[in-house]
């Protein structure tokens, strides 16, 4: 079994070297002139030139390349082009911001969705069972920024106006001081990845429900209880682990949109201003940061696939 | 019915419906009752009902199924007499697993794959409060390991459902019934898809217990053999009614019932058969030379050779994993990796499909293993006929209609079902279409890959009839592969006995049934069990 991961390990470090390879590439291709952003239109070619040489444009593509990616390997993201500071002082914030709002939605809808899925697969072609599907499926089809604006006019303006529409925390305090601003957007986030991790669960669950050995549990006298937790749920963890590894990737993308309509000081507003300001290095790094989550959570999808199936995990064993 | 001593029986059900939720009924009044330490065995095709009487003994109804009626009379070995069907899903899960067992028919689905087997046995134990003590149900989980005859150790509780033979999980299936001692043992086909020394084993096994701790087993099988081997009394079920009940020894010697009769008639019999049609000729029509597959280290096949000549029939006989359906594969030219030769009538053929003439595709042509895969559901049964016909011949439209119309009426499918599609028709139509796509280009080579396994007894027994009429008709050379070595007198004029990749034995029928030289050989046929 440790074989196995260390092979999916290796893979995923493998992919993450590449996806350094593209971003590097990709903000190479960018058009526009970094130099030229920062100093204007007005810039003498002096200055320009200045500029050129102390962010080191002049030097081989690979040897610049080489640099950024030693600085990324030991934990040196290199400097803001825009604010002249260091990369790792305008993110540190950002990303413990955005981690919170990431964290709590996918715990929200990770448990609400394995706990919808089976609760419905349970009651499979009663009412209960078509109100899930029914309102799951609407939800999925609505797009995240309608859900955004939905709850802010439901629960921030005319109908109940409970809590801030947008984050009201001044910078520098950290956004968990004011719990009440983060309902929204973590509940705007949780609501687009639920529909789909219930549907996953209710459809695997079914299946596993009407397999032989949950039947035999229940003919050997197994409580129910017993029955759902040890025979029925270990088996349908593994492919819903999955489809919660995609939209927990998709999370880390989708927190871009929901960040701005929210106000919301995490990565997501900074890559957003980082792509306005021509800000490569900030983009860089963030983009990378966001391939890193899709990776991470991958594995971490694999290693439940492997830990909940003995025939994977009894391998070397054998 | 017969008439019982109510106060001994350990489970007695009477005039027991069960109905759809649509309300169409699957069983119409059933009636039967068991005596501790009888083996009463429930007979019947599949959709007879005979798994949903047996499980109705449980109080457990499958997803879309409800009693309508009658009563389930359950005796605990220390405790009034209950009414299982009366009680609640609390009181009817306590006696479910303790007083009430299961045994089911594939354990590879039935058992936790991601549960270790000693922890499935304790399971049962602790649900219902065996014991007082961990290390008193740890004791008696080794003990009935014991028992079914597998090891006790720890190191082999540790193990996991795949990393057991079918045979050993079946065991552990019957260990995880007998563990809580309990008084009612429901057995479903537990001896399907195991090979007949196992199946042997596990057949003393259940005896064995039965006997000693004074169970009421209801063991429900199709297999008439296995029933004269195992049971004190025989209920027939057709349709969802028991049509026949009796001493197993009476039913199956004088069987009352004409549909008893024609069920006792169907089963293939080790002395029986005979009447068969003498080979024509002695063209030799295929040959195997030096056959050998390996995958990786595993060698499946080990220089097989074997010869039919025309109009005779090869009995391939070999248990699972044996290597009998790859040596049909190679030979049809759907496994090309292999090494030896393929002649057909004096010709090499290429290793692969791909590389053989249309005339030799057109004559070498096979019928699979169930016939539920392998027709296209998406096809009528006339087009799927055809297709040979279009890809391998020149025919134009009208002649190749005309072609599927008479081989159709050759394997006696009514040309009305012709326009149908294959899940509108039953197992032994299907299998007859199949025969009949196989048929349709009039090939010299019939391979049959287990081709009635599938099927139910009396079907069986048509479709072999069917196969032999047609290879007396038109003179195919037949391989017929199979497990059952009862069919052998039935089909065959010579046996080629397969096991662990090699040929063991080979010879005409009577030859190897009357006095077998190979040990292995020896061993199937004492256990095969006779009516």
């Amino acid at each position: 079994m440790s074989r196995l991961i260390v092979r999916r390990l290796l893979v995923s470090l493998a992919v993450l070297w590449l996806v350094t390879l593209l971003v590097f590439v990709a903000t190479l291709l960018l058009p526009g002139d970094p130099v030229r952003a920062i100093l204007g239109q007005q810039a003498t070619p002096e200055r320009i030139a200045a500029l050129r040489a102390q962010l080191d444009l002049d030097a081989p593509v690979w040897e610049r390349y080489l640099n950024w990616l030693g600085g990324v390997v030991t934990g040196d993201l290199g400097t803001s082009t825009a604010t002249q500071g260091p990369v790792n002082d305008l993110l540190g914030d950002r990303i413990g911001a955005s981690l919170v709002l990431l964290v709590a939605a996918a715990v929200l809808s990770t448990l609400v969705g394995l706990a919808l899925g089976t609760w419905s697969a349970l009651r499979r072609g009663r009412a209960a069972d078509h109100t899930v599907s029914g309102i799951s499926l609407v939800i999925a089809a609505l797009p995240e920024f309608v859900i955004g604006v939905a709850l802010i006019v439901l629960l921030s303006t005319t109908v109940f106006p409970l809590l801030p529409s947008v984050t009201l925390a001044p910078p520098g305090e950290p956004v968990w001081s004011q719990p009440s601003q983060l309902v929204l957007p973590v509940l705007t986030l949780a609501l687009v990845v639920t529909p789909y991790i219930t549907r996953m669960m209710r459809a695997t669950m079914s299946e596993v429900l009407d397999s032989g050995y949950v039947e035999m549990a229940r003919l050997k006298g197994i409580p129910e209880k017993t029955v759902l937790l040890r025979h029925a749920l270990p088996h349908a963890i593994g492919p819903v682990a999955q489809v919660i590894a995609l939209q927990l990737a998709w999370l880390a993308g989708g927190v871009v949109v929901v960040e701005f309509l929210f106000r919301y000081p995490g990565v997501g507003q900074a890559l957003i201003d980082a792509v306005n300001n021509r800000d490569v290095e900030v983009v860089q790094a963030i983009t990378l940061l966001i391939a890193a989550v899709y990776i991470v959570v991958n594995l971490l999808a694999d290693i439940v696939g492997i830990l909940t199936n003995p025939k994977l995990r009894t391998e070397v064993t054998r | 019915m017969t008439t019982q001593v109510a106060v001994t029986n350990a489970l007695e059900v009477s005039e027991l419906r069960v109905h759809t939720l649509a309300g169409s009924p699957v069983l119409k009044g059933v009636s039967y009752a068991i005596a501790p330490g009888e083996v009463l065995a429930l007979v019947g095709e599949s959709g007879s009902g005979k798994t949903t009487a047996g499980l109705a003994a449980l109080g457990h109804f499958r997803r879309g199924l409800a009693p309508a009626g009658g009563a389930v009379t359950a005796s605990p070995r220390d405790g009034e007499p209950v009414d299982v069907l009366g009680l609640g899903e609390r009181e009817r899960r306590a006696l479910r697993g303790h007083t009430l067992a299961y045994v089911p028919q594939d354990p590879a689905l039935s058992l936790n794959p991601a549960l270790r087997i000693g922890r499935q046995i304790a399971e049962v134990l602790e649900a219902h409060g065996y014991g007082a003590s961990g290390e008193e149900r740890a004791a008696r989980v080794a003990e009935v390991l014991g028992e079914v005859g597998l090891p006790a150790d720890e190191n082999y509780q540790r193990r996991y459902p795949h990393q057991l033979s079918g045979g050993q999980q079946q065991r552990v299936g019957i260990a995880m019934a007998f563990a809580c001692r309990p008084s009612v043992v429901v057995l479903d086909e537990p001896t399907t898809g195991l090979d007949v020394t196992t199946q042997t084993l596990v057949l003393r096994t259940v005896a064995a217990l039965t006997a000693e701790h004074g169970v009421a087993a209801l063991y429900i099988t199709h297999d008439l053999a296995v029933v004269s081997a195992i049971a004190d009394r025989v209920a027939v079920m057709r349709g969802g009614e028991i049509v026949e009940c009796g001493a197993a020894e009476e039913v199956l010697r004088r069987p009352a019932h004409a549909y008893t009769r024609e069920l006792v008639d169907a089963v293939p019999d080790l002395d029986g058969g005979g009447g068969l049609p003498e080979p024509d000729g002695d063209t030799e029509t295929l040959r195997v030379t030096g056959l050998s597959v390996s995958y990786g280290e595993h060698r499946v096949l080990r220089d097989v050779s074997l010869t039919v000549h025309s109009g005779e029939c090869l009995l391939l006989l070999g248990e699972s994993g044996s290597g009998k359906t790859t040596l049909s594969r190679c030979v049809a030219g759907l496994n090309e990796h292999h090494t030896g030769t393929v002649e057909l009538a004096g010709t090499a053929l290429a290793p692969s499909t791909r590389r053989r003439t249309a005339e030799e595709l057109r004559a070498v042509q096979y019928v699979f293993q169930s016939p539920y895969s392998s027709l296209n559901p998406r096809r009528t049964i006339a087009q799927s006929v055809e297709v040979p016909l279009e890809m391998l011949t020149e025919l134009p439209k009208a002649a190749r209609r005309e072609r599927v119309a008479e081989t159709l009426d050759r394997v006696r499918l009514s040309r009305t079902l012709a326009g149908r599609l294959p899940d509108q028709l039953s197992g032994g139509e299907r299998q007859r279409a199949a025969i009949a796509r196989a048929l349709v280009t009039t090939p010299k080579v019939l391979l049959c890959d287990e081709v009635t396994s599938a099927l139910d007894v009396s079907v069986q027994a048509t479709i072999i009839d069917l196969l032999c009429e047609l290879r007396a008709e038109l003179g195919t050379a037949m391989v017929f592969v199979t497990h059952n070595i009862a069919l052998a007198r039935h089909v065959a004029d010579r046996i080629a006995v397969l096991r662990g990749g090699e040929i063991v034995e080979t010879g005409p029928v009577g030859d190897v049934l009357s006095a077998p030289r190979h040990e292995y050989t020896r061993e199937l046929l004492a256990n095969t069990p006779r009516m």
